[in-house]
């Protein structure tokens, strides 16, 4: 793990998006009023994706503003999660490779070294043409399909040093690759299909994986949570009711059965 | 209460102490670094671990872990808690080691060697040697300002430093970023902390990571004499330690005193120590032909012995500034009492007291200690922050638990807690104690309300009139009962509340202040003696003739005619009595520079000079004739409570109100008297701080 601190050279502004301004309005009612430093993670998280990628300093100012929070406390949080990019990522695509014991025993140096040839010398560096960079992270939870890397939302498994080189190459030329495994095998699944209990048909929900364009972090932004993968879901859009809502309610009810305590003491 | 066994001997605490405080009730040593008892739990360091049976299996850090949290044993015996045990031992050993892989081995050029938790429980808990054969690792320091230095490869990320500066002084710019080896403290992109007590962190830093910047291998503490003494800077009478290399002062450091400061003091009086040494005046001086001249104390005396020839008492006045102690006020009045004068005056700022109300007139009547039990706080032309900055940490200590309602009618600042703002000046507090707005109710339904009025409110004209509305609303919301004075003033002077107790104001014909500088200014008064008064305006004496007994050259060294080299507040013994009427005594830690003498000796060698001498000849002699016509200043360290009457006869003064706002006490917090103007390192302070509000107001 890197020293997690700020680029040297940053923007001069931040300003979220309409759309996304609207979505961290969201967010934020989901806590209750007082409480909405608890969606500094996820504000955060939106921020990066609309800054291509990368955290910078403006926006964790405007974070810190919008949550009504000290900056250095916006600061910690950004610091401490490897999860925010504090230095500006490839444009196209920032590449995670998992580098824990179980992909690594698959094969993950062989993929850490192709980022390495074809990408940048060391993690978190951009490649010449700043599209792409790479970083060894840890665990990533898809063991069953190791090794595998992350690249902004989507995983990609199965990897091997050609298939990854292939993926790089694919993305780099703007054509559309799958996430998911990258060989004939339906997500974590045997290879070549069902091995057991063949006789029993299959009523999964949701549907496999869709090919679609890695370009940037922005773009992935609304193919997330939907109700395939990647086919464009309509995203998160707020909870039905605003957590103060039923913070009211249970002081409403609280203050009820109050009363009617007193009420019956007064009568007894 | 739970039953407890610590090392063999059972103890009963309260079900939420944690297991550190119930060994400590044990007697029972704990090491630790990141536990503090003022401030919330991290149990970060891990040294405080100790084995117990009742709980996990294995080392518990015992300040995170609460009694109520450990079972009995199966026939319902006690939880055990072993400190001493070998797992224990081994489990310190571990950690301690672990906090020296990456602590660098330069004791010799730290400041805080000597003086330093880990050096200490490294000796008592640690091992010999290091097993660690890597490179340390190696952090860059960081500017946090001038007060505060920092050597960050010292750091253990205690966060001590950031839970103080969050909770205690409420300003949340200390923070721990990174993770892992990675881990640092540093403020937002290092810009200087904005705290007025930032000093404490100084304190609170187990190692050397957080030291004093102007203290900087200035001194080891093994050579400092140390002397207990009481602070000056503002009227709460902290408690101090004034740490002193031969004559010179080195350092002052807080002493706890629960009942006024805890264990905070401002930076003001933290960092003024080297105000002490420059600037001062070291020899008497008289005006020959408009010119000050350096000359002896017999012809400085003879010189005013001279001018006083044949002026009636009438004509002579007295002004005591905001550091001079009780006793030399009491001498200095005695002395002009026996030339027939009554203008005499220890409210230099003007403020519209009257003693004669009553000691509960001037008093901080709920008294620091009985902050922690309002409920509401209505703040009168006040701003504590910079007033009183441990006071307002007190404050911010209650609102922070929760139910503490506060609200103001002063300019606007930012006091560190949430707070209704009423309105700038005399016409929302009429409206106020017309009963008008919500905050009327929330007053009167309060239990314990306070009303605390600050120097804005009373150092104006219709001072007086201002007091007696607050006091009145302190009546009608139910502020003043017989187990509770809600009535507070708020003094920024250490030498008011004992001025006004031995009674240095005018009384008959005696003319205060503003009369003083009025007949001054028409030549009817002739000789005006100030002692330490450097907060006037010195153009108003006019053609008077001016004798200054004070310590540095500053304002009023510049007008006066004979200049009397005096003793700072740490180069004589003295009584001082805080705003809450608390009598407390300064201890002499130093000498006075050069020819200069401590007041009260000035005072009785011109009484002789005069023919009029004092009827003392040693300080003991002084001070036991004080108590004598002052029986409540010989209570060392108690309060003389003031009576509601006191406050009621204040609301009965009445009056009308001009409609104006309520001015600020300071224009500048870090130069507030001769001490402070004299000091490099509050005036870097000061320059930070208007850089600051021209940045906010940008």
């Amino acid at each position: 793990m890197s020293v997690r601190r700020l680029h040297h050279e940053q923007p001069e502004s931040f300003e979220f998006t309409p759309e996304n301004m609207a979505w961290v309005n969201k967010t934020i009612e989901r806590y209750p009023q007082g409480r909405q430093a608890s969606a500094v993670i996820p504000v955060l998280w939106r921020a990066q994706e609309q800054n291509e990628g990368w955290l910078s300093e403006p926006a964790i100012r405007v974070v810190a503003e919008l949550l009504d929070m000290p900056n250095i406390r916006v600061l910690e949080v950004a610091t401490f999660y490897t999860m925010f990019q504090l230095q500006p990522v490839g444009k196209k695509a920032h590449i995670q490779v998992c580098g824990t014991t179980p992909c690594q025993l698959r094969g993950a140096e062989g993929l850490i070294k192709v980022c390495k040839s074809k990408i940048a010398k060391h993690a978190h560096e951009l490649s010449e043409d700043g599209d792409f960079s790479w970083e060894e992270v840890e665990c990533l939870g898809a063991c069953v399909n190791a090794p595998m890397v992350q690249i902004f939302k989507d995983t990609y498994e199965d990897l091997t040093e050609e298939s990854l080189t292939q993926l790089i190459d694919d993305i780099a030329a703007g054509k559309p690759v799958t996430p998911g495994p990258q060989v004939e095998r339906r997500f974590s699944m045997p290879e070549g299909g069902a091995t057991t209990l063949g006789d029993i048909e299959d009523d999964t929900k949701g549907a496999d994986p869709v090919p679609m364009a890695v370009s940037g972090s922005d773009a992935v932004t609304n193919h997330y949570a939907g109700d395939a993968i990647n086919t464009g879901g309509p995203g998160y859009t707020g909870v039905p009711r605003p957590a103060q809502g039923g913070v009211d309610d249970f002081a409403a009810a609280y203050a009820k059965a109050q009363a009617e305590e007193a009420a019956q003491k007064g009568e007894g | 209460m739970r039953k407890i066994v610590v090392d063999g001997k059972e103890v009963e605490v309260p079900a939420d102490y944690t297991l550190l405080q119930a060994c400590e009730e044990a007697g029972a040593e704990v090491p630790r670094f990141c536990y503090h008892d003022r401030l919330s739990i991290a149990g970060n360091c891990r040294m405080c671990l100790v084995e117990v049976k009742g709980g996990p299996p294995k080392p518990t850090a015992s300040c995170a872990m609460s009694v109520k949290d450990m079972r009995p044993g199966p026939e319902g015996q006690p939880p055990e808690v072993f400190t001493k045990s070998p797992m224990v031992k081994k489990a310190r050993e571990g950690v301690m080691e672990f906090l020296l892989i990456n602590h660098p081995l330069d004791c010799p050029i730290c400041d805080q060697g000597g003086e330093c938790d880990l050096q200490d429980q490294a000796m008592a808990y640690g091992v010999d040697s290091s097993r660690f054969g890597e490179n340390k690792r190696a952090v860059e320091n960081k500017y946090i300002g001038p007060l505060v230095k920092t050597i960050m490869s010292r750091c253990i990320h205690c966060t001590r430093c950031v839970r103080f500066t969050t909770e205690i002084a409420g300003v949340s710019e200390l923070g721990l970023i990174g993770r892992g080896e990675d881990a640092e403290i540093t403020t937002y992109l290092e810009a200087a902390l904005s705290s007025e007590l930032q000093g404490n962190v100084i304190d609170l830093c187990p190692v050397g990571a957080l030291t004093s910047r102007p203290y900087a291998f200035n001194a080891r503490p093994w050579e400092l004499t140390k002397t207990e003494s009481i602070d000056v800077m503002d009227a709460m009478g902290s408690a101090i330690r004034v740490d002193t290399r031969g004559r010179e002062v080195m350092r002052i450091m807080p002493r706890i005193n629960d009942a006024v400061n805890e264990e905070w003091i401002s930076d003001k009086s933290r960092f003024i120590w080297d105000g002490l040494k420059t600037q001062r005046l070291d020899r008497p001086y008289v005006k020959v032909d408009g010119k000050l001249k350096a000359a002896s104390w017999n012809e400085a005396f003879a010189a005013i012995a001279q001018k006083l020839n044949g002026v009636s008492g009438e004509k002579i006045g007295a002004i005591a500034g905001d550091l001079a102690s009780t006793e030399e006020l009491f001498a200095l009045k005695t002395l002009m009492n026996a030339l027939g004068s009554d203008n005499v005056d220890c409210r230099q700022d003007g403020a519209k007291l009257d003693p004669s109300l009553g000691r509960g007139s001037y008093l901080f009547n709920t008294t620091i200690e009985g902050i922690e039990e309002a409920d509401a706080i209505l703040l009168v032309g006040s701003n504590p922050r910079l007033e009183a900055p441990v006071l307002n940490a007190r404050i911010r200590k209650i609102w922070r638990q929760g139910g503490l309602k506060v609200a103001s009618i002063s300019t606007p600042e930012d006091l560190t807690y949430d707070y209704d703002y009423l309105g700038a000046g005399t016409d929302s507090l009429a409206a106020l104690a017309k009963g008008e707005g919500e905050f009327f109710a929330t007053l009167k339904s309060a239990k314990r309300p306070m009303i605390i009025v600050g120097g804005g409110a009373m150092a104006r004209e219709d001072g007086a009139a201002v007091l007696a509305t607050a006091a009145k609303l302190a009546g009608e919301v139910g502020a003043l009962s017989d187990e509770w004075n809600g009535f507070n003033i708020l003094h920024t002077a250490a030498s008011r509340v004992g001025g006004l107790d031995v009674g240095f104001v005018p009384t008959g014909k005696g003319k205060d202040v503003a009369l003083m500088q009025e007949a001054a200014g028409k030549g009817a008064l002739d000789v005006v003696f100030l002692l330490g008064a450097d907060e006037l305006d010195m153009n108003a004496f006019g053609d008077a003739f001016v004798v200054y007994v004070g310590t540095h050259g500053d304002r009023a060294a510049h007008r006066a005619d004979i200049i009397l080299p005096a003793a700072a507040y740490t180069e004589k013994s003295g009584t001082y009595v805080n705003l809450e009427g608390r009598v407390q005594q300064a201890n002499r830690a130093a000498f006075p520079p050069g020819e200069a003498r401590e007041d009260w000796a000035i005072f009785r060698a011109l009484s002789g000079v005069l023919n009029k001498t004092l009827p003392f000849d040693s300080f003991v002699q002084l001070r036991a004739a004080m108590i004598a016509a002052h029986p409540h200043l010989g209570e060392v360290d108690e309060i003389l409570a003031g009576d509601v009457s006191a406050v009621q006869a204040v609301a009965a003064v009445g009056g009308q109100m001009q409609g104006s706002g309520f001015a600020p006490v300071y224009s500048d917090f870090y130069l507030t008297n001769p001490i402070a103007r004299a000091s490099a390192v509050m005036a870097q302070c000061s320059a930070l701080a208007k850089k600051r509000l021209a940045e906010a107001a940008e």
